[in-house]
C-alpha cells in the first residue's frame, strides 16, 4: 500500500522551473520582436544572395506598387514629423500642427502634394492609397514630387539617413528607372534595394 | 479522522496546476519566435554603386578597354549580352557579336565567370584563407570580416575584372534587374554600372531576332 501512494505522488510534475524559463524566453522574444509597419499594398520583393541587413533605423523607404504607383515611408514616428515640418518649411505643404501629429501616426504617405491635407482628414487612408488612382508621389518628368520628399527628408533628418527602395517583383522596369533617375538627379547615388533572401544555385 | 482527512486535502491545495499557463506562454513563446524569425530574410540589401554623372563618363571610357561586358535585359525574361564595343573595331574575337543567354547558373553566370576567372581564384583563395581564421572572439571576429571585406574590395575593383555595363529595356522587370545584379555579386564583379538602353541596343536586338546579325 505504501508503493502504491509513492506511485500516485510521481505522477504530479512539478512544473515551476519549466515556467520560470517559459516566462524568461516570452520576455525576451516580446521584448526583441519587432514588427512590420502596415503596408499599403502587398509588396513581393524579389530575391537576392545579398546577406547585408537593412539599418534599423533612419531609414526612408520608397515603396513601388506593380502598376506604378509609388509611395513613402519613414520608419519611425519622429522621423515623419521632422520630415513634415521640414515642408511645411519649404513652404511646400501648409499642415497645422494637428495634422503634422496625424502624418507622423500614418505608416505610409503617397498622394500628391495638393491632395494632403484631404487625405489626412480621412479615416481610410491605406484603402484610398490603393484604391485611388490619383495616389502615389507623382515623378514623372512634368511633376516630380518625390525628388522634393527625398530631398527634404535628407534635410530633415541629416547625413546617417538612409534612402532603400521596395518594390514588387513583376514591376516594369519603366518606373524603377523613374525612381532612379529622380534619386539620381537629387545627388543620392547610395541607396539600397530590399531584397528577401535567396541561397544561391551551384 | 475526519481532521487528518482536512489537513490532506488543504495540503494538496498548496499545489497551484501550472499546465494551463505552461500552454499559454509556449504559445506565446512560439508566436514571437516565429514573428522574428519570419521577419529577419524578408528585409536585405544590395547597395548600388555611384550613379553620378562624371563618374559615368569614366565608365564610359572603360568601356572602351577590352575587358567589357554589355548586358541587355529585355522583356519576357530574355537576356543577351556581347562583349566589347557594339560596334567592334578592336582585335577581340566576336566584338559586338551579340549573344542570347539566359538567367541562372548556366547562362550569363557562366558567360561571367568565364570574363572573370583572375577575381573568382583569388576570391576562392581568399575564402579558404579566412575559413581558417575564426574566432569565438567577438571583436577579433570583428577584425577578421572588416579585413576580410576590405581584401574582398580590393580583388573586386582589381585591373584584371571586367567592367559590366547593364541596360535594361523598359519591357524588363524589376525581378530580372535583380537576378542580374545578383550574378555581379556571385562572380564578384565590383565595376559595374546601370546604363540607359539606348535605340541602338534596340537595333542590335531587332538585328538579331531578324538573323541578320553581323
Amino acid at each position: 500500500m505504501g508503493r502504491f501512494k509513492v506511485k500516485k505522488q510521481d505522477t504530479f510534475i512539478d512544473m515551476t522551473p519549466m515556467s520560470d524559463v517559459m516566462v524568461l524566453l516570452l520576455t525576451f522574444f516580446m521584448l526583441t520582436a519587432t514588427f512590420v509597419k502596415e503596408e499599403p499594398v502587398k509588396v513581393n520583393t524579389p530575391g537576392s544572395v545579398s546577406e547585408i541587413k537593412i539599418p534599423a533605423n533612419n531609414l526612408l523607404t520608397i515603396f513601388v506598387e506593380k502598376s506604378g504607383k509609388v509611395f513613402m515611408t519613414m520608419d519611425s514616428p519622429d522621423g515623419l514629423r521632422k520630415l513634415a515640418q521640414a515642408m511645411n518649411e519649404a513652404g511646400k505643404l501648409s499642415l497645422t500642427p494637428e495634422e503634422v501629429e496625424v502624418f507622423a501616426q500614418a505608416p505610409t504617405f503617397g498622394t500628391p502634394l495638393n491632395t494632403m491635407k484631404g487625405w489626412l482628414a480621412s479615416d481610410v487612408k491605406n484603402e484610398l492609397l490603393t484604391k485611388s488612382k490619383e495616389a502615389g508621389i507623382p515623378c514623372d518628368s512634368v511633376n516630380n514630387e518625390l525628388k522634393t520628399w527625398v530631398s527634404t527628408a535628407r534635410e530633415a533628418c541629416g547625413e546617417s539617413m538612409r534612402v532603400a527602395i521596395k518594390a514588387d517583383k513583376s514591376t516594369s522596369y519603366a518606373v524603377i528607372k523613374r525612381v532612379m533617375d529622380s534619386l539620381r538627379e537629387i545627388e543620392e547615388n547610395r541607396y539600397n534595394l530590399i531584397t528577401s533572401l535567396k541561397g544561391v544555385e551551384e | 479522522m475526519a481532521k487528518k482527512g482536512g489537513s490532506k486535502q488543504k495540503k494538496m491545495n498548496s499545489r497551484v496546476d501550472f499546465t494551463p499557463m505552461v500552454d499559454m506562454i509556449m504559445l506565446l513563446v512560439t508566436f514571437f519566435m516565429l514573428c522574428t524569425t519570419l521577419l529577419k530574410p524578408q528585409t536585405m540589401e544590395i547597395s548600388m554603386p555611384s550613379d553620378k554623372e562624371d563618374i559615368k563618363d569614366e565608365n564610359r571610357n572603360q568601356v572602351a578597354a577590352s575587358k567589357a561586358v554589355t548586358i541587355l535585359i529585355d522583356e519576357n525574361n530574355t537576356l543577351y549580352y556581347f562583349k566589347g564595343k557594339p560596334d567592334g573595331g578592336s582585335d577581340i574575337p566576336d566584338e559586338g557579336k551579340l549573344f542570347e543567354t539566359s538567367y541562372g547558373k548556366d547562362g550569363i553566370r557562366k558567360v561571367l565567370l568565364a570574363a572573370n576567372p583572375e577575381a573568382v581564384k583569388a576570391v576562392a583563395k581568399l575564402k579558404a584563407e579566412f575559413a581558417t581564421k575564426k574566432t569565438s572572439n567577438v571583436q577579433e571576429e570583428q577584425k577578421v570580416k572588416a579585413e576580410y571585406k576590405e581584401r574582398l574590395n580590393k580583388i573586386k575593383s582589381a585591373d584584371y575584372t571586367p567592367s559590366v555595363i547593364i541596360k535594361a529595356s523598359d519591357g524588363a522587370t524589376y525581378d530580372n534587374l535583380i537576378q542580374v545584379l545578383d550574378e555581379m555579386q556571385i562572380c564578384s564583379i565590383g565595376r559595374y554600372v546601370i546604363d540607359k538602353f539606348v535605340d541602338g541596343d534596340k537595333a542590335k536586338i531587332e538585328a538579331f531576332k531578324n538573323g541578320t546579325a553581323q
